[in-house]
């Protein structure tokens, strides 16, 4: 229903996809001063606790014979996961605080088409930098303990790739979990527990009835996950996850947590 | 073209949209006039889908608001001024959204510019004071020099300049054709800007009217007398076919009638008269009481305004008589 008066405006209109979403959603990133201070800290943890440990086993000249040296650098990465967290809640979390969200969804109405521009650009961020810091870490660490085993190349890439995959998958879950509860304190607070309450509750599990559970949650917490991935094999027994296992099992969760984000955008008011 | 059709927004068991069918034309400044609460924001969130109705739809030019591919040149809309990331820069908070619409980075300038924002682009947006932001947000409603424009109090936090501003920026906007919403609780601003007049109260059409034919209804005048021999007054007023209301502090109110006409009558029957003048109602009042019958649902049989907000004894008549001038419901 147009009228003959209406106005046309002079910029061109071209047909918007999903690349234009991935550049403004780039823009907003990069033009924020909290993924500069969270990534930031991440790196400074992986490298600062990673290259402690590294020197402080060395010194020590504890026999890890059977160990490559790759595996110190879970410390690191484990406290850096938490700068992760924080960095995935607040991309679309702040975004409720600000009432930014309601700006971004009038300009791009597509939910799926926010949300999987947010994801992506926030995954190959993490992804990226854990990457390359995890690999540095590695290096730096392989010739600083001389008395370990030498890292296998599955045992490399399960440390540099392996764990990029897993810190940016566990930033993506906390980036759903943001877009369900819209509030950055509230789902960064819901992340730590997930990834350290198994953890803490299994320690006082000391009930023989409860020794099941105890050994799943020991298998299962997120930081075993982490451990098994650098080892190659379970952290704590024979039953839990190995080798490239915590990535796919991380990836499923976070895609049902994705999916879950993404049916609340949808249906829920802004 | 904005196009509602029964739009209904229910919050449990409130109803804060009850079943609006307007629309909304181009070339014209349309006023959306109601008291706080009356669910103006509401159906404006629900306009850009970002809320979702209870019932009913609402079309811009034939289509869903998600069916837009980029919405942004269709329709820019300034919802509130803190809508935006306060540790962005101005600058960037607005290149993230054209980027998302491929609208080119060089029109986020030229809108800056055009609100008066160059000189702060890049400061962060949380240091901005309301009429700053309130600019920033018109900055980005432009963005896509969209057809339709939609604001919701754009005066708020302005200054008198900023006011005046944009005032001309909406008739400017208007007269290239554009569909221009603006919501608004104060009439007297409306009165100024609006061609076209949408007034709801409690989530209710209660008009749909041209400005020109809301001014004609409503600035009826009336002439009000003091007198301190009142019961003979009433009588020769009476005994004349006139229907004087009382109103506060002793004076009455009659309708329909000149101050020389009734100077006479009190000079025929030698009344003796304190005051006599003749009384327009504000425009002001007249949204207030059409809005406040919504409100309360008081209807009464007589016509009573009582000017400067001082003296109304008599709840409001406006009802019934916008049951006249409404179209569309």
């Amino acid at each position: 229903m147009t009228t003959p008066h209406s106005y046309v405006s002079p910029i061109p209109v071209r047909k918007a996809h999903l690349g234009d979403a991935l550049a403004s959603e780039w823009t907003k990133i990069r033009s924020l001063r909290s993924t500069m201070w969270t990534l930031g800290v991440m790196v400074l943890l992986m490298l600062g606790v990673g290259l402690a440990v590294a020197a402080i086993v060395s010194s020590s000249n504890a026999p890890t014979e059977n160990e490559s040296a790759l595996g110190l650098g879970f410390f690191g990465v484990l406290l850096g996961s938490i700068c992760v967290i924080t960095l995935g809640v607040l991309t679309i979390a702040s975004e409720y605080g600000t009432g930014m969200i309601r700006t971004t969804l009038t300009a791009c109405p597509s939910r799926a088409r926010v949300l999987t521009a947010k994801a992506i650009v926030f995954f190959l961020l993490v992804f990226t930098i854990t990457t390359v810091t995890a690999t540095l870490v590695g290096l730096a660490q392989v010739a600083m303990v001389d008395n370990a085993a030498e890292p296998t190349s599955g045992q490399w890439l399960r440390a540099t790739v392996g764990v990029g995959l897993f810190m940016a998958e566990l930033g993506l879950l906390a980036l759903a979990v943001g877009a369900v509860v819209r509030h950055s304190a509230g789902a960064i607070t819901i992340m730590i527990g997930v990834l350290l309450l198994p953890l803490v509750a299994a320690m006082f599990m000391f009930s023989e009835s409860l020794a099941k559970v105890q050994e799943w949650l020991l298998d299962y917490a997120i930081p075993s996950q982490l451990i098994a991935l650098y080892a190659g094999r379970s952290a704590m027994g024979q039953s839990g996850p190995s080798g490239w296992d915590p990535v796919w099992i991380l990836l499923v969760i976070t895609a049902a947590a994705g999916a879950g984000a993404y049916a609340l955008l949808n249906s829920r008011d802004v | 073209m904005i196009e509602l059709e029964g739009l209904t927004k229910r919050f449990g068991t409130k109803t804060a949209v009850d079943h609006l069918s307007f629309q909304v034309r181009p070339g014209v400044v349309t006023g959306f006039l109601g008291p706080n609460g009356a669910g103006k924001s509401t159906t404006m969130r629900m306009m850009l889908d970002l809320d979702n109705p209870t019932s009913g739809t609402v079309r811009i030019d034939g289509k869903h608001y998600r069916e837009l591919q980029e919405p942004l040149k269709y329709i820019g809309a300034l919802l509130d001024a803190k809508a935006m990331h306060g540790g962005r820069s101005a600058y960037n908070n607005l290149l993230c959204l054209a980027q998302s619409n491929r609208i080119p980075a060089s029109r986020v300038g030229e809108v800056l510019d055009l609100v008066g924002l160059t000189a702060v682009a890049r400061k962060k947006s949380k240091g901005f004071s309301l009429g700053m932001g309130q600019r920033l947000g018109i900055a980005s409603a432009l963005l896509g020099d969209p057809e339709i424009l939609m604001f919701d109090e754009p005066v708020n936090g302005l200054d008198p300049e900023g006011i005046h501003w944009i005032r001309n920026l909406m008739k400017a906007l208007a007269a290239e054709g554009r569909t221009i919403f603006v919501s608004s609780h104060l009439m007297s601003e409306m009165a100024l800007t609006a061609d076209h007049l949408i007034v709801i109260g409690q989530g209710k059409l209660l008009a749909d009217t041209s400005m020109a034919d809301f001014i004609q209804q409503n600035s009826r005048s009336y002439v009000r007398l003091r007198s301190p021999q009142r019961e003979q007054l009433l009588d020769a007023l009476h005994a004349n076919g006139f229907t004087p209301v009382e109103a506060g502090g002793g004076t009455l109110e009659v309708d329909g009638a000149t101050t020389e006409k009734l100077g006479e009558l009190a000079a025929e029957n030698g009344l003796v008269l304190h005051e006599l003048s003749a009384q327009r109602a504000s425009l002001e009042e007249a949204f207030m009481q059409m809005t406040a019958g919504a409100v309360e649902y008081h209807a009464h049989g007589t016509n009573v305004h009582g000017a400067d907000g001082q003296g109304v004894t008599a709840p409001p008549a406006a009802g019934p008589r916008w049951g006249d001038t409404t179209k569309g419901a």
